[in-house]
């Protein structure tokens, strides 16, 4: 697509929306692709770290540094395909894939207590002690049955998670 | 309490995670099943991060929107066509003749008064177009400076005879790019303890508004040729001067605006709340300084009306000359400014409320929308402690 591409062509959006398996229309596609070039201030082709960090609202959100990793340097097909997750036409099993990969820092495919430990510290902050985060989060685990040592696999994910009830949804505003 | 912050962390209807910790930890509550499910699903925190992605009331604070193109047919594409000869070469240059010649004199006048503090005779910049306004220039200068140093002893009537001629030269800048203003309300009156707030679209507010009436201002230091006028006519107004960037600046300006209040034959203070430009159609947080200063707050709203030219000054994308040329090469600038009834600090209202309420009166009059963001989101990024609070 270039490296900044002032214009989107038809094929352009056609080949990003087979990227993302049709989550978004062509439309809203028009409408990321502003909101990409808004967003990319200096018209490097891909949004960086920083930028993404002068929208307030997702500056102050807990997951922000953990979002960032995986959305740094991402060119305009590649992150409507990060965002496909948040498309009302997406499937749940794909939403708790993309779930799976926030938890799975190091992208081995399995998580660990570790990993959830470490989410639940973003999300919590200063309001638990570690020692507490750890209590809790042991005791759900048994509770659940697995013991502190246990690997979760995307499968696994799955079934914990159910697929009823899984709201994860952005509109897209068109204009 | 932590229960109840811990709570915000996650939405309201999800049980509080204390409910699985020893009861020494923490005060008693009804236990409720936190299955691993709910531990695990991070949904609404994520779509909350992808809804900030794909659009967010901040930065639509700032965008400038672009005008419908209405040149697209064979009918009026000529007559754009005119009209942009019209308007960069007929309008445009008398604009920059007008400006130029001011400035021009403006500079001599300063560097002559400077070196030498006697009233001297000024070369004119030539040509018989340029003679009204430099006629009216000359006038300005030869009066402003020398006023400003021979009656360095008598005060009240220097300063009067300086509001009179910043006031003027006010009126050549809005008549240069063909302003078309209309007033409403009453005219601010020079009385102590007042303070003037308005909304902020582009630095020319400030001018619009000091046409009517010499304010005092409370600005952010420019470089350029701006920083330069700051420093020497609008100096004789009695503005202060901040830096954004500067923490303990801030003290030091909120102590100056106490003493600016107080006197009585100082201008009218005008604070512009909301610390920066936005686009003619939202307004940002007021911030509280400018209402907590214990006396009356009057507040004005400005308008400008879209068909003509957009007036925001989008300070990241363009400097604000370019911002002028702008102005300059456009039809007309229209706005409309509404001087609304003074507002006092109620009983038991905080100075946010306070700011608030104005905030309300301001966007209503306007016909803006309101957004609970910071402006100074803009130039700095929040601080930790606000991702802490979610």
């Amino acid at each position: 697509m270039g490296s900044t591409p002032s214009m989107l062509t038809q094929y352009d959006i056609e080949e990003v929306q087979d990227h993302c398996n049709h989550a978004f229309s062509q439309q809203e596609i028009v409408s990321l692709y502003h909101r990409f070039c808004q967003l990319d201030r200096n018209g490097g082709g891909f949004v960086s770290a920083d930028e993404f960090m002068s929208v307030p609202e997702f500056a102050v959100n807990p997951l922000s540094q953990r979002l960032l990793r995986m959305l740094d340097g991402l060119n305009f097909k590649e992150f409507v395909a990060f965002l496909s997750a948040f498309s009302p036409r997406t499937s749940p099993q794909q939403k708790i894939e993309f779930i799976f990969k926030v938890y799975d820092t190091d992208c081995n495919g399995k998580v660990a207590f570790d990993d959830i430990l470490s989410i639940l510290r973003d999300l919590t902050g200063s309001f638990m002690t570690e020692q507490q985060r750890q209590k809790v989060l042991t005791h759900v685990l048994e509770e659940a049955g697995y013991t502190k040592d246990s690997h979760f696999t995307l499968p696994d994910f799955v079934k914990i998670i159910g697929s009823s009830e899984l709201k994860m949804e952005v509109e897209v505003p068109i204009d | 309490m932590a229960s109840s912050s811990v709570a915000a962390d996650m939405e309201l209807d999800r049980p509080n995670l204390e409910d699985y910790l020893p009861p020494d930890s923490l005060p008693q509550e009804a236990p409720r099943n936190l299955h691993l499910r709910d531990l695990l699903d991070i949904s609404p925190v994520l779509t909350e991060a992808a809804g900030a992605i794909v659009d967010d009331s901040f930065t639509r604070c700032f965008k400038s929107n672009s005008p419908e193109p209405w040149n697209w047919n064979i009918y009026l594409f000529p007559l754009w066509c005119f009209g942009v000869v019209i308007r960069y070469g007929i309008l445009f240059p008398l604009s920059c003749l007008f400006i130029v010649s001011t400035n021009w004199e403006v500079i001599e006048a300063n560097i002559t008064s400077k070196t030498f503090g006697v009233k001297r005779g000024f070369r004119e910049a030539g040509g018989p177009v340029l003679n009204t306004c430099n006629r009216m220039v000359s006038i300005f200068c030869r009066l402003f400076f020398p006023v400003h140093f021979l009656l360095k002893g008598q005060d009240k009537l220097r300063s009067k005879i300086e509001r009179k001629l910043v006031e003027m030269m006010c009126s050549v800048f809005v008549a240069s790019w063909t302003g078309v203003i209309k007033y409403h309300g009453p005219r601010p009156s020079t009385r102590p303890h007042q303070v003037f707030v308005a909304n902020h679209t582009s630095m020319i507010d400030f001018i619009i508004l000091e046409q009517m009436t010499a304010f005092a201002v409370i600005m952010q230091k420019h470089p350029g040729w701006v920083g330069f006028i700051q420093k020497t006519i609008l100096e004789s107004v009695g503005c202060i001067w901040f830096n954004r960037n500067d923490l303990r600046d801030r003290e030091v300006t909120a102590r100056k605006l106490r003493d600016h209040v107080q006197q009585s034959d100082n201008n009218p203070l005008l604070i512009f709340p909301e610390g920066t430009c936005v686009n003619n159609q939202y307004t940002v947080m007021f911030k509280k300084g400018a209402f907590e200063l214990g006396c009356a707050v009057c507040p004005i709203a400005i308008k400008y009306n879209k068909i003509f030219v957009d007036a925001f000054w989008n300070s990241k994308k363009q400097s604000f000359t370019m911002h002028l040329v702008r102005l300059m090469t456009s039809w007309a600038v229209v706005c409309d400014v509404w001087y609304l009834e003074p507002q006092y600090l109620r009983e038991g209202e905080t100075a946010i409320a306070f700011a608030e309420r104005v905030r309300d009166m301001i966007a209503a009059r306007a016909g803006l929308k309101k957004v609970p963001w910071d402006g100074y989101l803009k130039h700095n990024r929040p601080s930790p402690k606000h991702t802490e609070e979610k």
